[in-house]
């Protein structure tokens, strides 16, 4: 079989998933199969070769498992803090192993589609016609979340949204789609996790719609372990009105193959901090794409990515932050720093910066480079081992990206996490 | 407790140590002074086990044991410190938390019990006023910001804390005023004994006027020239180094 026809039956086999209920699914459809999907000449993709990918795992003759079972909790749950929960198997929504939050709506997309707020938002902020992965997952989410917080609400502990994959049957696609609104004046963390069963293919595709109305404060956690065959996208749509803050932090520690694109668009005089970190090994891939969008005056953003990288391990940054002509008095600082530990490892790094307005303070730098040697005999001087050693200048070069977590439930986690990765794995 | 015999060790192409032969026993201080260049940080190095140096000829015994052949951290375990010429700055791990994993895994190594955060907060307290450092220095991240003398009243300070058997301290005077240099070198003396032994590296005499040497031996292009008791620095000091070199250069 050629190439190209692999790669149109995979294109075919992703595009038939879809069976667009509205005209919303139906444009999104059109542009999934117009984009088609992306290949090297792909400026945004360039480095990424997410098709080559899909066409080595994915089977078009063979089924996807829409059906299994929900994995043992032990396997994916955070216990060490108290939470609400939001459980999705195989890209559907599981309300018995879900535990959803009184005096809010939180109602699973499938019902929540037929919603005036739903259709009044779905689709408005994650763009479908530039991305071929939020065009299909426009056109073909089976499930996902809506969540609406009311104004002056704070919601009391995080919401940890659980995406669970059982692919010990077959071929498993997971495609989910989320909207959250959070009102004026309201506080809310959300965590999103990963965790699959199984050693067959998994296609995972999560778009999430993150709406901050005035003076809300959000915290937004990716926690990315999931040590699978798991191919995995990730969009996540921040829009924020005037005096909002957001804390977007992306943490990736397994993956076989993933690409995050993080966008956030500066609608008012806001705040946000993007947050991120990639400790990869062996022929672990992540790639992380964001976006920063200043639209209107005086508004803050700053953003930290840090990587590790082992092995064949290959990482991705690119960092685009826009100003636009009447964004004056914008503050915009970026930073991307990576650590090689092998000859093999592969950093790409790329900030974009493009600015219109002319009264603007940015700054953006990027770093390859290797563990500080002198740093490292200083610590084995005084007789600590190398192992130990490397770990402690590692969990210091990790460590910067999560200090200032404001929530200490989720950092404490996120902190054993790094640590005891980089004591065992590295 | 330390014997260097015909010690040889070159970074790429370039010789530096051309045949050393040093015998330092319990109980002594030993200074090594020399113009710049003439080898000196390097012996400091290689007894530290930079791998940066390259040993070609020669034999180093500590303790009865092959030093050469230890590691870096094997050494300092075995009771080997170097107090470094230029501390280097580590952002993100503290002086205080680098210290508890360090004492931890000496202790270990003696066989002793690993401290508890208490009985090493105790043990931090009292080698602190050794050398009159702070506890919010030592919390900060490991030298980042510090100024020269605190660097090297910190490096002191770890000093105490570990307790060598041979300590090496590379240029510790250097960068410092005549206060700071008086808090070092009581700090030092203090830890004097006569189970342990310490090497002075020093360009200049003044240190020697604190930290008295037992041994004072000049370095010249790669060995030493000279040897001699304390009153030898005292003469380096009113003569400078040219008539060693016209004398080394005559044999």
């Amino acid at each position: 079989m050629t190439h190209a026809s692999v790669h149109n039956e995979i294109l075919d086999t992703l595009a038939a998933s879809a069976m667009p209920v509205n005209s919303l699914q139906q444009q999104a459809l059109q542009e999934f199969i117009r984009l088609g999907l992306p290949g090297p000449k792909n400026e945004e993709y360039k480095h990424t070769p997410i098709s080559r990918v899909l066409e080595k795992s994915i089977n078009p003759s063979l089924p996807f498992q829409s059906e299994g079972k929900v994995p043992d909790e032990k396997l994916w749950k955070l216990n060490s803090i108290p939470a609400y929960q939001v459980v999705f198997l195989n890209g559907k929504f599981v309300a018995k192993q879900s535990q959803l939050p009184q005096g809010i709506d939180i109602i699973p997309m499938h019902t929540a589609r037929d919603l005036q707020v739903v259709s009044d938002h779905l689709g408005k902020y994650a763009d479908f016609k530039s991305d071929s992965f939020t065009a299909w997952n426009t056109a073909a989410w089976t499930d996902g979340i809506f969540i609406n917080i009311p104004e002056d609400y704070t919601v009391d502990t995080p919401i940890i949204l659980y995406y669970l994959h059982d692919a010990t049957a077959g071929q498993v696609k997971s495609i989910t789609r989320n909207l959250i609104i959070a009102g004026k004046n309201s506080k809310v963390t959300i965590v999103e996790k990963w965790f699959t069963q199984g050693s067959d293919a998994v296609i995972s595709n999560t778009v999430s719609e993150i709406l901050l109305r005035e003076k809300t404060s959000v915290n937004h956690v990716v926690v990315q372990t999931d040590d699978s065959n798991h191919i995995q996208y990730l969009h996540n749509q921040f829009w924020q009105e005037a005096e909002s803050l957001l804390n977007s932090y992306v943490i990736t520690l397994s993956g076989m193959f993933i690409r995050n694109n993080t966008r956030v668009a500066l609608d008012g005089a806001c705040e946000s901090h993007l947050y991120g970190l990639y400790l990869l090994k062996d022929n672990a891939f992540t790639d992380n794409h964001t976006v920063v969008d200043h639209r209107k005056p005086n508004a803050f953003s700053n953003e930290l990515y840090k990587g590790v990288l082992d092995g064949k391990s290959n990482g991705v940054f690119n960092g685009k932050i826009y100003v636009r002509q009447g964004a004056q008095k914008t503050n915009a600082f970026q930073s991307n720093r990576n650590l090689l530990l092998s000859d093999q490892a592969v950093a790409h790094t790329k900030p974009q910066l493009e600015i219109w307005a002319d009264d603007v303070k940015c700054s953006h730098g990027c770093t390859v480079g290797q563990l500080d040697e002198d740093a490292l005999f200083y610590l084995r001087a005084r007789g600590i081992d190398k192992e130990t050693a490397k770990a402690m200048l590692l969990y210091a070069f990790a460590a910067e990206v999560i200090e200032t977590l404001p929530h200490d439930g989720i950092k404490n986690f996120l902190d054993t996490l790094i640590r005891d990765r980089l004591h065992n794995s590295f | 407790m330390l014997t260097i015999r015909n010690l040889y060790a070159r970074v790429g192409d370039k010789e530096i140590l051309k045949g050393i032969d040093l015998e330092v026993k319990a109980g002594e201080v030993h200074a090594i002074m020399g113009p710049n260049g003439s080898g000196k940080s390097t012996l400091a190095a290689v007894l530290a086990g930079r791998e940066d140096f390259e040993v070609t000829d020669g034999s180093v015994e500590y303790l009865g044991k092959n030093l050469l052949e230890m590691e870096p951290d094997e050494r300092a375990r075995e009771g080997i410190f170097l107090a470094f010429q230029y501390p280097v700055e580590i952002p993100g791990v503290s002086t205080i938390n680098f210290m508890k994993t360090a004492v931890n895994q000496v202790r270990i190594h003696r066989g002793q019990e690993p401290l508890d955060a208490v009985s090493f907060l105790q043990l931090m307290k009292e080698k602190m006023k050794l050398v009159d450092i702070d506890q919010a220095l030592l919390s900060r991240s490991l030298n980042e910001g510090f100024s020269g003398g605190e660097k090297k009243r910190n490096e002191i300070f770890q000093m105490a804390m570990l307790e060598p058997r041979l300590a090496i301290l590379d240029e510790t005077d250097s960068g410092l005023d005549i206060d700071a240099l008086k808090i070092v070198a009581n700090g030092v003396n203090k830890l004097r004994s006569k189970d342990n032994a310490i090497i002075v590296v020093t360009h200049y005499q003044r240190l020697l006027n604190y930290i008295v040497p037992d041994f004072v031996h000049v370095l010249y292009k790669g060995r030493i020239v000279k040897s001699g008791g304390k009153e030898l620095a005292l003469e380096l000091e009113s003569k400078g180094y040219d008539w060693i070199k016209s004398e080394a250069e005559v044999a």
